[in-house]
């Protein structure tokens, strides 16, 4: 049941919503609505003069060879970062519902990474990738014979970004998966363990199907951060390169706008964003509501 | 099928907790045993133990001819029921059944078999493709049943299957229980803080109190020959009553105060004069007297109507009650034509059913 609140003056809900109302128009209706502007605009290298020019910015986009390879960069990075930082989350929170002793500072020690800012992971990594200097660069070229060099090496310069972000977002998940885990009655756990499953078949039937809507959640929540929240780390490593190797959707709009000054093009592409991001949220929330729930 | 022997069983835990001090029985083939006490008596770590959901610390286990020890839970060859039942909430009634069954590799017709079998036993039949969160509360607990007897096992393990059940479904599972268990012959350990649950369906009950076994016998045995006052405060409903006394000089009568006094029985002449006990009478056996000489004056303070009986509580003559009934001595009386509340009425005690204990130990003399 909703509960109905009757407000005897006729201002005072307004006044009630006007903060949040604010909030809203300032920091987001009104910038979205000016990229929607001027992502239908044109202006001259000296801003001297704008042209309103239809949909001719997207139009331009889409027969954009690099924007198209952007695309497809994003969804690697995209489906790397999600299924590593998920795995390994996954995997971390599976040990750590079974440690006994020091579980607490286990934990304690698992959720520092989500405080370290995106920029300091992405240098944290660079430093021990760095082909001179850093200590895995110096393991792989002596242990396993690889040359690595994520300046020169398109490759391996997108797996740095990829490690740096999944790194990352690991804490948070583990969270997630670690309450998810202890959501599970253990008595379902033991009555499968009587019914002859071994630890393994357990955690595949029993655990994973569980913790489903924990896993969906986290994924929808994984790719926007991985579409969205990782320009710090790519700024601060690679900057996009080398030859557009980590050239992300968000990191080309940046790119595009203030170091290329493409005004209109780069606004094109955050309507595109825009439109991927809201739909990402509706599948979330048709899916959260419905279907897994137990 | 197969008989479950528990010797020397102590459970001590990584903190030092001891919760069962060493417990030995044997349960022959087929039998119905019943553990119950209050929680916190190791009732439930002792199934659990039996399960192999919990170590040993030290005694055997040994069902058939195996001791099991050392044994998975998979490999003892035992079904459990839980109180929550357990069932995998992402599985249909059919999947849940058969999911002891595939993981040990039966042929699919086999499989297909049994649950339909377990199924028309329990009225399950139209149920199979349901989720379990489809199914009322009586219908979830006859597939944690039927998870049980599809494996065919040699025990069935019952972890306070009933408490999540309503009063009424308790009632009508608690015989469905008992039927199936009789018609499948298999031994079975039912845990239960319920001692109505535990009268009703045991064969032989286990009465535990803080880690130890108490008594182990036929409800009757332990109804008529409690062999501790916290085994005669725990079975029956209402609870014993209980008043501290001394034996009179002449051995032959129990002086409960100044003005108070109850004829010994048989048994009791025994007991040296002026030993302080414990009796314990219970309300079914204080009967209206018109012996003056040997009899309660019992005022009546409260009336409960039950229909077919009524009880009465109330104080008699300077006499500390020491059970459950806060201070009052309770009487069962037949029928529901009582004096009224307020009166005072004299009550005497069938010797034959007064039960003397040590007043120091609490064991029965």
């Amino acid at each position: 049941m909703i509960k109905r609140v009757t407000f005897r003056h006729k201002w005072l809900p307004y006044a009630l919503l006007a903060p949040q109302l604010l909030i809203t128009l300032v920091f987001f209706i009104w910038p979205a609505s000016q990229a929607l502007y001027q992502s239908v605009l044109r202006q001259d290298a000296f801003g001297l003069r704008t042209e309103f020019i239809g949909f001719e910015n997207f139009a331009d986009l889409f027969a954009d060879p690099t924007y198209l390879s952007s695309f497809h960069i994003t969804l690697v990075f995209c489906l790397a970062v999600a299924s590593i930082s998920l795995g390994f989350a996954l995997m971390l929170a599976v040990m750590a519902d079974r440690v006994i002793k020091g579980a607490t500072t286990y934990k304690t020690l698992l959720i520092w990474p989500y405080a370290v800012a995106p920029a300091i992971a992405g240098v944290l990594w660079y430093f021990m990738f760095n082909p001179s200097i850093g200590i895995n660069a110096w393991i792989l070229r002596t242990v396993f014979g690889y040359d690595w060099n994520h300046t020169l090496d398109g490759g391996d310069a997108l797996l740095l970004v990829i490690i740096a972000a999944a790194w990352k977002q690991v804490s948070y998940n583990f969270l997630f998966f670690l309450a998810g885990l202890q959501a599970i009655p253990r008595s379902l756990i033991e009555a499968a363990a009587i019914d002859g499953a071994s630890p393994l078949k357990r955690f595949w039937t029993i655990v994973f199907p569980l913790l489903s809507p924990t896993t969906f959640f986290l994924l929808v929540v994984n790719v926007v951060y991985a579409f969205f929240d990782t320009f710090g780390t790519i700024h601060a490593t690679t900057n996009g390169g080398p030859a557009g190797a980590t050239n992300t959707l968000v990191y080309k709009v940046f790119n595009d706008g203030f170091i290329g000054l493409d005004l209109g093009g780069s606004a094109a592409q955050s309507v595109i964003l825009m439109i991927i991001v809201v739909s990402l949220t509706v599948v979330q929330f048709r899916y959260i509501e419905r279907r897994v729930e137990y | 099928m197969a008989e479950l022997r528990i010797s020397g069983v102590e459970k001590v835990y990584p903190n030092g907790f001891k919760a069962i001090h060493g417990i030995d029985l044997d349960v022959p083939d087929g039998e119905f045993i019943v553990l119950v006490g209050p929680s916190g008596c190791g009732k439930s770590t002792l199934l659990r133990m039996i399960a192999g959901l919990e170590t040993v610390s030290s005694g055997t286990i040994q069902i058939g001819d195996r001791v099991v020890n050392e044994l998975e839970p998979a490999d003892r060859d035992i079904a459990m029921v839980f109180q929550n039942y357990a069932l995998y909430p992402h599985m249909s009634v059919y999947q849940n059944m058969s999911y002891g069954l595939r993981n040990r590799g039966y042929p699919k017709d086999a499989i297909e078999e049994r649950v339909q079998k377990a199924a028309g036993i329990l009225q399950l039949d139209g149920l199979l493709d349901r989720r379990p969160r489809q199914l009322s509360g009586g219908q979830r607990q006859r597939v944690a049943m039927g998870r049980a007897i599809v494996r065919e096992p040699s025990a069935f393990l019952f972890d306070e299957p009933l408490s999540n059940l309503d009063a009424k479904l308790r009632v009508q599972m608690r015989v469905e229980i008992k039927q199936l268990q009789r018609r499948l012959g298999t031994t079975s350990v039912y845990v239960t803080h319920d001692q109505i649950e535990a009268m009703t369906m045991a064969d032989r009950l286990v009465v535990m109190n803080a880690g130890v076994a108490e008594q182990v016998g036929t409800p009757i045995e332990l109804y008529e020959r409690p062999s501790s006052v916290f085994v005669g405060g725990f079975i029956g409903s209402p609870s014993m009553n209980f008043m501290p006394a001394t034996v009179e000089p002449d051995g032959r009568h129990l002086r409960l105060s100044d003005e108070a006094r109850l004829a010994l029985p048989v048994e009791g002449r025994r007991v040296e004069p002026g030993r302080p006990v414990t009796v314990g009478v219970r309300p079914e056996h204080l009967t209206l007297s018109a012996d003056a000489d040997s009899a309660l004056a019992f005022k009546i303070v409260l009336i409960e109507h039950l229909g077919a009986d009524t009880l009465l509580y109330g104080s008699a003559s300077s006499v500390e009650a020491t059970g459950e009934g806060g201070g009052l001595l309770t009487v069962r009386w037949s029928g529901h034509h009582t004096p009224p509340a307020g009166e005072v009425i004299r009550l005497a005690a069938d010797p034959a059913h007064l039960h003397l204990f040590d007043a120091a130990t609490g064991r029965r003399i």
